[in-house]
């Protein structure tokens, strides 16, 4: 039992990271952003060609994958979210926009990259073991580099000024926009920062169980079950969610081990809506 | 006038599609197979419009056509029913699993309801892989038979298909279907129903409060988008003679708001018009392989870029625009045109 709740904490840990960029995007302009899954895809494959092929060290290929992607996010909302949010009126635009942008970045992987399965050796070898549980030293990494990322994330967000630019933002954007805040580049800021966090939740993904080019679709929707379970838009919502959706899906794996998991996920989550449509710490939506 | 003008353009449209096409494809089966694809596809988009026009993006069509796909070719293979009948079963069954599921979730608003109309899909797929003993698990239910004749009281209303050409055959039907479909789209949007419809459109707290039973209304608009899932999934599959799990997927769901937002949401022939449009463009890429997709989501998004209130808003030389003016936004945008 001790293992499967570490499992659960390894796939909660890496999912909330995950969870917290969709949720900043979608809190700060309302987009849904399908893309999501297929960032988090990409920042996998930048720490396989850095880390794998290029044999640079770990952290050199995180922080390349934290910056391609930080790039790849200013560029979708300089040259595709701006100028759609610009034109059109509807909601609709940007989620269709999204879905577009996410077929897109898939089938470029896919072209550049191929569909074979991607791994690389362990960033660090061994396994600690505490009564009966095996805790490889590679998950343990990962778990607490993301608690790491997670707790700069919040203080970014909690004590510095574009952190509190951001989060009026998210509050309101006309009237941040009033008091001064530049909500254009902020907007830019924020997609960085989100596609940045899929990145790095790639890149640590990639020494443990590898990366190929069509995990995208499911991770997005992965990740819509976590932000629906914690509730859009909130960031104590993303981490809950995500944790919650790791420990599920580890229990889930250990009492059901053929595939129903994910139909038992969903149907709980279908009751669970229809108690708390707005998940466990979200607010209304309008 | 408008309406005359109306009866004149759907007889031409009607002309065109069930003489012409067929006559000028008539020794080009694989053709022909498109035009019928489009057609079931677009039969599909409509439901996905139905919700679009109560204000809800529908991102579970897939998994609803999956499963009228899956109780057809499961009613046909383990039951022994004809196939007209399994078209009815799946659409019936499709519209109860859609009431059960809807009244729950149509609670839900804006983007909440697109991401789990969105695991909707998925749901429908992993059902379909759990229960191997009825759906075959992920090798699928193969070498359906074509459908027999259709008799009622001893008349031969539609001829056994195996006598006749399938290609033209699976061609008038999936016309007929999708003919029929918008007919009934037409006649509930232009009804008391479809103004109901559109009072959720503009906003729901207000139309609840002249008392207008929104919760019912919109698990009737659901019902109907399922009924026309159901049934373009049941003769999907009858056209393929096969159903996988992956026959419709997450991408499809997509690709039916595309449709949808392609030919425009101000008219009931957007769907239509969209789904054509983009299938057969679609297909005349075939060549590109691996490049298909890529060139498909650039349309996506060029289209939102600069056409973002679709085909038919594009104004007819010669002629006023007659599309209705664009649904206004269910949540305001965040970031506003103007600044300071």
């Amino acid at each position: 039992m001790g293992q499967v709740l570490f499992n659960g904490l390894y796939t909660g840990a890496q999912y909330a990271l995950i969870a917290l960029g969709l949720t900043l995007i979608f809190s700060l302009m309302n987009v849904l952003n399908f893309a999501h899954g297929q960032l988090y895809v990409l920042g996998g494959f930048v720490t396989y060609y850095v880390y794998g092929r290029m044999k640079l060290p770990f952290p050199v290929a995180l922080v390349a994958s934290a910056l391609t992607l930080a790039l790849i996010g200013y560029l979708f909302q300089t040259l595709l979210f701006r100028p759609v949010m610009r034109r059109s009126v509807r909601d609709e635009s940007t989620m269709l926009l999204s879905a577009g942008t996410a077929t897109m970045v898939e089938s470029l992987v896919l072209i550049f990259f191929g569909e074979k399965h991607r791994g690389v050796p362990a960033v660090i070898s061994g396994v600690y073991q505490i009564e009966g549980v095996f805790l490889p030293k590679g998950r343990l990494l990962v778990i607490g580099l993301s608690f790491l990322f997670i707790a700069v994330f919040i203080l970014f967000m909690r004590y510095t000024r574009p952190g509190r630019a951001l989060r009026a933002m998210a509050q309101d954007a006309e009237t941040a926009c009033l008091m001064g805040v530049d909500t254009e580049r902020y907007a830019i800021l924020g997609w960085a920062l989100a596609a940045m966090l899929a990145g790095i939740a790639g890149a640590m993904l990639v020494p443990i169980s590898g990366v190929n080019s069509g995990l995208g679709n499911w991770i997005s929707i992965k990740t819509f079950i976590m932000v629906m379970i914690g509730g859009a838009g909130v960031v104590s919502g993303a981490i809950a969610g995500g944790l919650a959706l790791g420990m599920i899906e580890s229990l889930g794996y250990h009492f059901f081990p053929g595939g129903e998991t994910y139909l038992i996920i969903f149907a709980g989550l279908i009751v669970f809506l229809a108690v708390r449509p707005n998940g466990l710490m979200g607010k209304a939506v309008g | 006038m408008k309406k005359l003008k109306t009866a004149i353009g759907v007889a031409f449209f009607l002309a065109i599609y069930l003489v012409l096409l067929p006559w000028l494809f008539r020794d080009q089966p694989y053709r022909l197979g498109i035009l019928t694809t489009s057609s079931v596809l677009s039969l599909i988009s409509a439901g996905v419009w139905l919700m679009f026009y109560i204000g809800r993006i529908n991102m579970g069509q897939g998994g609803f056509a999956l499963l009228g796909g899956y109780v057809s070719a499961v009613m046909i293979s383990k039951l022994g029913v004809s196939f007209w009948l399994s078209l009815v079963g799946a659409c019936a069954i499709t519209v109860v699993v859609s009431i059960l599921v809807g009244l729950p979730l149509l609670r839900l608003k804006g983007v909440y309801f697109s991401m789990i109309t969105l695991s909707l899909t998925e749901t429908a797929r992993l059902a379909a892989q759990s229960f191997p003993s009825l759906t075959n698990g992920s090798r699928g239910i193969l070498n359906l038979p074509l459908p027999g004749a259709l008799k009622v009281a001893g008349f031969t209303i539609i001829p056994d298909f195996n006598t006749l050409d399938k290609h033209f055959a699976f061609y008038y039907l999936g016309a007929f279907l999708t003919i029929l479909g918008f007919a009934v789209l037409y006649r509930v949007v232009n009804s008391r129903l479809g103004w109901l419809f559109r009072s959720l459109q503009q906003n729901e707290d207000l139309a609840s409060s002249f008392g207008v039973n929104v919760p019912w209304l919109r698990v009737i608009a659901l019902a109907i988008c399922a009924a026309f899932a159901g049934a373009g999934g049941a003769f999907f599959v009858a056209t393929q003679q096969s159903i996988y799990p992956a026959t419709f997927t997450f991408q499809d769901s997509t690709y039916f708001l595309l449709y949808c937002f392609l030919g425009g949401l101000g008219s009931v022939w957007g769907a239509l018009v969209g789904t054509f449009v983009l299938f057969l463009s679609f297909e005349m890429l075939q060549g590109l392989n691996q490049y298909q997709p890529l060139i498909y989501s650039l349309i996506m998004i060029s289209m939102m870029l600069w056409l973002p209130n679709g085909l038919l808003s594009l104004k007819w030389p010669f002629s006023r625009s007659s599309v209705e003016p664009a649904a206004k936004p269910a949540i305001k945008p965040a970031i506003e045109e103007e600044r300071p």
